[in-house]
This record gives structure tokens, sequence and C-alpha cells, in this order.
């Protein structure tokens, strides 16, 4: 379980995140919606501490992480997460095969003979040929980057994927392929999933929990049935994706 | 502008401290690093040999033209060239072509990772920029300046005495004699020296810049101009510290 507790965090004077309190259940898909600018993104990158927060708590197994300063034990924190970057985030100036194997030489035993195997297996898992592991990351499709980038975060098992709007700037088809590879996740190795997400539909068919960021807080939390029905009118909004509602009013006055 | 300099040399030095700390703490990249030193080297020989050939050049011709106005013989054309290239222009001629070429293009480099997010993507596959991407490519250029050096030198020797022997008349064995009998060793290490502070300069202007490119495209556009500007700056201020520094040491 992880627990978020009053978690802030500021950029000079736009205050991203003001109170943030959010419990992360092990081994369920628990999805972050909000519009953009938001605050999403921000923050999942505290919680694996790519950046680091204002205040407040992150508490991982029991124990804060959010104070943790010396570079090794940090390395030791990111390690329980998987970070699935909106675009990909692959080394360009290396093949697939390579980005997939790239974190085993750095967090693992694993030695360098299995890589292949490995690296076809995790290719295997986010169905793709093991051909496409000699390509270089500039010839593959948007689609096949967050399948490779997932690969390489599966490759060296984390606890916990932070998934940066998977479904973003993909067709409707490839994005309801990676909702189902999430899902997949999931069943196949428990993996507990934070998905940010401002598409719906997907949020509503790979979520146990929705959690709606609004203004720096948690506005609501609760399943996906609990979103459909629920008469809160920013959530309401969102949900319909329509432009008039309180949202709206809030952006034109600022 | 003041605080911004300020800003850039307190990040730089900060850069310098965690090189440091993850030298000592972290295995080396030796791959790398090797990777690194040939490309540093491939980029950057053909123009290094260029520049300085003709450096060597034109300093012959400039030599051997004022003095033989004053004294009605280019003497001494060997030793003006030689001392010229090995003390000062070898070292800052390298230095600034390295910049621009290898220099310039490590910061591109490093400057896409950073704002297509593959900088973090290290911090989450248990590594970070500056033991993957900094430090070898800091050795890298410790490696392969000097050398080029040594190579730049030995260009604009040639290019002189091209100039002197077929377009002054300066017997060749004259040329090069006039070289040897004057230079002695501190010469060379004066020059040399300078050569490994150029390229920790050029290093750590470059890679920094790179790590802290933000704002896309146009952020490595910005990047990459201002790490060659800023490098091609200090080579010829520090140049003039250097040489006052070296000297008053008696290299």
């Amino acid at each position: 379980m992880i627990e978020i507790q009053h978690l802030k965090k500021s950029f000079g004077s736009h205050h991203v995140l003001k109170d943030v309190n959010l419990n992360i259940e092990d081994g369920k898909v628990t999805s972050i919606l909000g519009g953009s600018g938001s605050g999403k993104s921000t923050l999942i990158k505290c919680m694996i501490r790519l950046l680091d927060c204002d205040g407040g708590k992150i508490v991982v197994n029991g124990r804060d992480i959010s104070r943790v300063k010396d570079p090794f034990r940090l390395a030791a924190v990111r390690r329980h997460f998987g970070y699935l970057f909106q675009e990909g985030a692959l080394f360009d100036s290396m093949t697939v095969g390579e980005n997939v194997s790239f974190g085993l030489k750095y967090l693992t035993e694993v030695p360098v003979q299995q890589y292949e195997a490995i690296v076809k297996e995790k290719l295997a898992m986010v169905g793709l040929k093991p051909s496409v592991a000699a390509l270089n990351p500039s010839e593959l499709s948007g689609g096949m980057r967050k399948r490779v980038s997932l690969a390489r975060v599966l490759a060296v098992s984390p606890k916990c994927i932070l998934y940066d709007e998977p479904t973003t700037g993909l067709d409707p088809i490839m994005s309801d392929i990676i909702s189902d590879l999430i899902l997949d996740m999931k069943k196949k190795i428990g993996v507990t999933s934070v998905v940010i997400t401002h598409d719906m539909h997907s949020a509503f068919k790979i979520s146990d929990y929705i959690a709606f960021l609004h203004e720096g807080t948690i506005m609501m939390y609760g399943t996906p049935e609990e979103f459909r029905k629920t008469d809160n009118p920013y959530v309401r909004q969102f949900v319909d994706g329509s432009s008039q509602g309180p949202i709206k009013m809030k952006l034109m006055k600022e | 502008m003041v605080t911004r300099w300020m800003d850039r040399t307190g990040g730089a030095t900060d850069m310098v401290r965690s090189v440091c700390f993850w030298l000592v703490r972290s295995r080396f990249e030796f791959e790398q690093f090797v990777r690194q030193s040939v490309s540093v080297g491939v980029e950057s020989f053909g123009v290094t040999a260029l520049t300085s050939l003709f450096t060597g050049m034109v300093l012959a011709l400039q030599a051997g033209n004022t003095i033989g106005s004053i004294f009605g013989d280019p003497i001494y054309v060997g030793t003006i060239v030689a001392f010229s290239l090995i003390r000062e222009l070898g070292p800052v001629l390298t230095g600034v072509v390295v910049a621009g070429r290898a220099g310039a293009a490590v910061t591109a480099h490093i400057g896409t990772m950073a704002v297509t997010e593959q900088l973090d993507a290290l911090y989450t596959l248990g590594t970070n920029p500056i033991q993957y991407l900094v430090i070898p490519r800091m050795f890298a250029f410790l490696l392969t300046m000097p050398i080029l050096t040594l190579f730049s030198n030995l260009f604009g020797i040639v290019g002189g005495y091209l100039v002197a022997v077929y377009a002054l008349g300066v017997p060749g064995e004259v040329y090069l004699s006039d070289i040897t009998s004057f230079m002695d060793v501190n010469d060379f290490m004066h020059g040399f020296l300078k050569s490994f502070v150029f390229a920790f300069l050029v290093a750590t202007v470059c890679c920094y810049q790179g790590v802290s490119t933000r704002g896309g495209a146009e952020g490595v556009g910005k990047s990459t101009t201002g790490a060659v500007v800023t490098c091609i700056v200090l080579i010829l201020v520090l140049d003039y510290f250097l040489t006052a520094i070296l000297t008053a040491f008696g290299i």
C-alpha cells in the first residue's frame, strides 16, 4: 500500500499540488484523472522521486520515502517503481533489445547471457515479435514505442508501475490494446498500477479505483461505478467531456 | 545577466561535484568511455588537422614577410611557427574546434535526451545521467583533446614547413634546426598542460548545457549554441591567465 499524505508541490509561485491525500491499494489499478496541467504528472513524479515534494509524506510499505536524500537509498526507492513515460523515452542511441535489457545491468544480478531470453520474453508479454529487438526506436510507431517502453519497465519487475498518459496520442484501437495490456499486467503478475489519464473510456475500463485531481487536491475518490453516477458538477463535466460547467468558468476567470 | 551567469556557474560546479561523487561510488562505464573517445577523436580529427595546417602556413607566411622586410632575410621562421603553435595556438585551436564539433554534438545529444525524458528514464532504470553520460564523456575529452593537440602541433609545423620551404625559400634543414635548437621540454609542457584544462572546460560546459536543457527542440538549439559560445569565450579568456600562471611557475 502506498499512502500519500498532505502532499504539496509548487513551481515558483504556481502551487500545483496543494494538499493531496490518496491511498493506492496493492495489486489494483488506480487511475488519476484531471485536466491538462492539473498536476497529475507532477504527482507520480514525486512518487518515484524524479521531483522533490515541498511538504507531506509518501509512505511505501510503512516507510516515508519523501525525505530520502542519500543517492543509493534513493535508487533503492526508485527500484520499487517502474515508470512508463508519455512518449516512451526510449534511448534512441540503442536498439530496442538494448533498451529493454538496459535496467537489468543496474537493477538486477541477472548474468548478461540471459538478457536475450528476457528481452524475448518481455517483448512477447507486450505482444511484440522477437525480431523487433533489432530495430531502432526511431523505426517504431507510437503504439509500438509504448509497448517497448512497457517491456523495458517489466524487465526489471517493479512492484508498482506508474503509467504517464499511456493512451494519449494513440488511435482508439491501439488505446484499447494498451488498456488491455495494463489489465493483463495486473492479472498476470499482480503488479500495482497507477495510471494517469484523461481518457475516460480507458479509465472506466481498467480502473479498480479512480481519483479526480482538481486544483491541487483529490476532489473525488471512488470506484468507476461511483464516478459514472456522481452528481458532483466538476467530476460530471469531466466525465461527460463537456465544455459547459464549473471547470471552464474557473478557467475563464483567470 | 550576471545572476544567470552565477546560476550557471553554480550549476556546473554542482555537476562537477556529483561527477567526483559518482566517479568514486559507481562502476566506470568503460564501454561508453571508449565509444565516446572514438567519436570525439574521429569527429574532430579532420577539422583539427585542416585548421592547424593552414594556421601553420599563415604563421610562416606572415613571419617570413615581416622578418624579411626588416632583416632582408626570412630568418627564424621555424622558431616563430613552432613556438606559437606548441605554446599557444595548438591547444587553443584544438579547444575551439573540438568545442564546435564534438562539444556541440555532446550538448545536442544530452539536450535531446533531457527534453524527451530520457534522462529521467536513466534514473528510473537504476543509473543516472552523471554516471552514464557525463563521466564517460568527460574522460573521453580528457583523453582525446591532448592527443588532438599533439596532432594539431604536428600539422601546423608541417604547414609552416611547406610555406617556408616552397614559398619563402628557406632550406628545410634550417627550418627544422630553428625549431630544435630553441625548443625545450617546458615549452611542450606549457601547451600540453593547457590542453588538459581546455578539455575539462569543454567537457564541463557542454555536458552541463546538455543536462540543463529545457524547452523542446528550441531549447536544444539554444543550449548547443550557448555551449559552443561559452566554450570559445572561456578558452580565449582563460588562456591568458593560464599563460601567466604557467610562466610564473617557469613552465
